[in-house]
């Protein structure tokens, strides 16, 4: 076969679609959405930091360090009054122990290089996950990703230093900003519903939520995963006995 | 006031098990992508569990508390009509946000 030289920079084009924008631009347009919302819980965190009298450079540490959003809020309250260190690893496993699951859908397989990588899982956080298993984002290139997971960081970083600077500023009796973390997955759960099919899913995620919460409060998420994930196993098994049944 | 030293530990501890539980599966997990279970769980475990974190960030909402949860049912409900209605994630978490500020502070305070 005679390889046309003509093709071959027509495959190039396509390559560098110059129609695409660079993968800088296409990670801060897929980032900025989910991201928007760990500006204002970023600067609750940074705010938490300094109402629990620690020191704000504190917050830049947490943020950089931890990562995990949710973690740090329970996280900056038993440093300061500080919590046993083997209780606070304990904590930590529990309240992160989400994160196993995203293992079994985040397209880490895109990305290629080992610091890349590191980073990447380092940076796996209910944001980056989301960002990258709904909707039409399922096409993102691996560079387009670790961007993204870089600017998400970087907004809850930035985020968590507005709040400790402007932490003086800001009536200590206003409550309800940490709100955007609820609004935050309200959002993230719409667009995840809407790129699967159907309500029975859903609807079970919620009854497994509701009756962890009922159970035991204090390890309502470990206990909620465990219990879907079983579930959807279950469904997973039941469905295809049918259809082989029908077959 | 606890010191620099204990902190750093604290948050050092704190790291290394957050990055275990997200890199360890992925050992595991990797070689099992192809399976079908995996992609079936790919397809449905995401919303689910978007879903359970929508619950787990309210958890101390009580029904019994002077306010009976109504603040949040009413921020969740508008939150979600906005995204449904705009598609715009950072205007549904803004004004979400701010509707819960308001009903917090100033409506059922």
């Amino acid at each position: 076969m005679v390889i046309d030289p003509a093709t071959l920079a027509a495959t190039a084009v396509v390559d560098s679609d110059p129609r695409q924008a660079p993968e800088w631009r296409r990670a801060l347009q897929a980032s900025l959405p989910v991201g928007i919302g760990l500006v204002p819980l970023g600067i609750a965190l940074g705010v938490l930091v300094v109402q629990q009298g620690l020191n704000p450079w504190w917050a830049m540490v947490f943020t950089s360090l931890i990562y995990a959003g949710s973690l740090e809020f329970i996280a900056v309250g038993m440093v300061a009054a500080m919590t046993p260190l083997p209780y606070i690893a304990l904590t930590a496993l529990l309240v992160n122990f989400r994160h196993v699951f995203y293992a079994l859908s985040f397209p880490l397989d895109r990305v290629k290089g080992r610091l890349a990588r590191f980073y990447s899982m380092f940076a796996l956080t209910d944001e980056a996950y989301a960002m990258t298993v709904t909707g039409d984002r399922k096409s993102m290139s691996g560079r387009v990703i670790v961007y993204s997971q870089l600017y998400l960081h970087a907004y809850w970083i930035g985020g968590a230093m507005l709040g400790a600077t402007a932490a003086q500023w800001i009536p200590e009796n206003i409550v309800g900003l940490d709100f955007a973390l609820t609004a935050l997955f309200v959002v993230l759960s719409i667009e995840a519903i809407r790129a699967q099919r159907g309500f029975a899913v859903p609807s079970m995620a919620v009854m497994c939520a509701l009756i962890a919460r009922l159970v035991d409060p204090e390890h309502m998420l470990p206990i909620a995963m465990g219990a879907f994930v079983s579930l959807l196993v279950i469904r997973y098994l039941v469905t295809r006995r049918k259809v082989r049944t029908d077959a | 006031m606890p010191d620099a030293g204990y902190i750093l530990a604290a948050i050092a501890i704190m790291a290394i098990v957050t990055f275990a539980l997200r890199a360890v599966p992925f050992a595991i997990v990797m070689p099992l992508r192809s399976s079908a279970l995996v992609g079936y769980l790919g397809v449905y475990l995401p919303a689910g569990i978007m879903l359970i974190l929508v619950a787990y960030s309210l958890k101390n909402v009580s029904v019994t508390a002077p306010s009976h949860g109504i603040p949040e049912l009413i921020a969740v409900a508008a939150t979600a009509a906005v995204h449904l209605w705009r598609k715009n994630a950072v205007l549904s978490i803004v004004l979400g946000t701010g509707l819960y500020v308001v009903l917090m502070n100033w409506v059922f305070a």
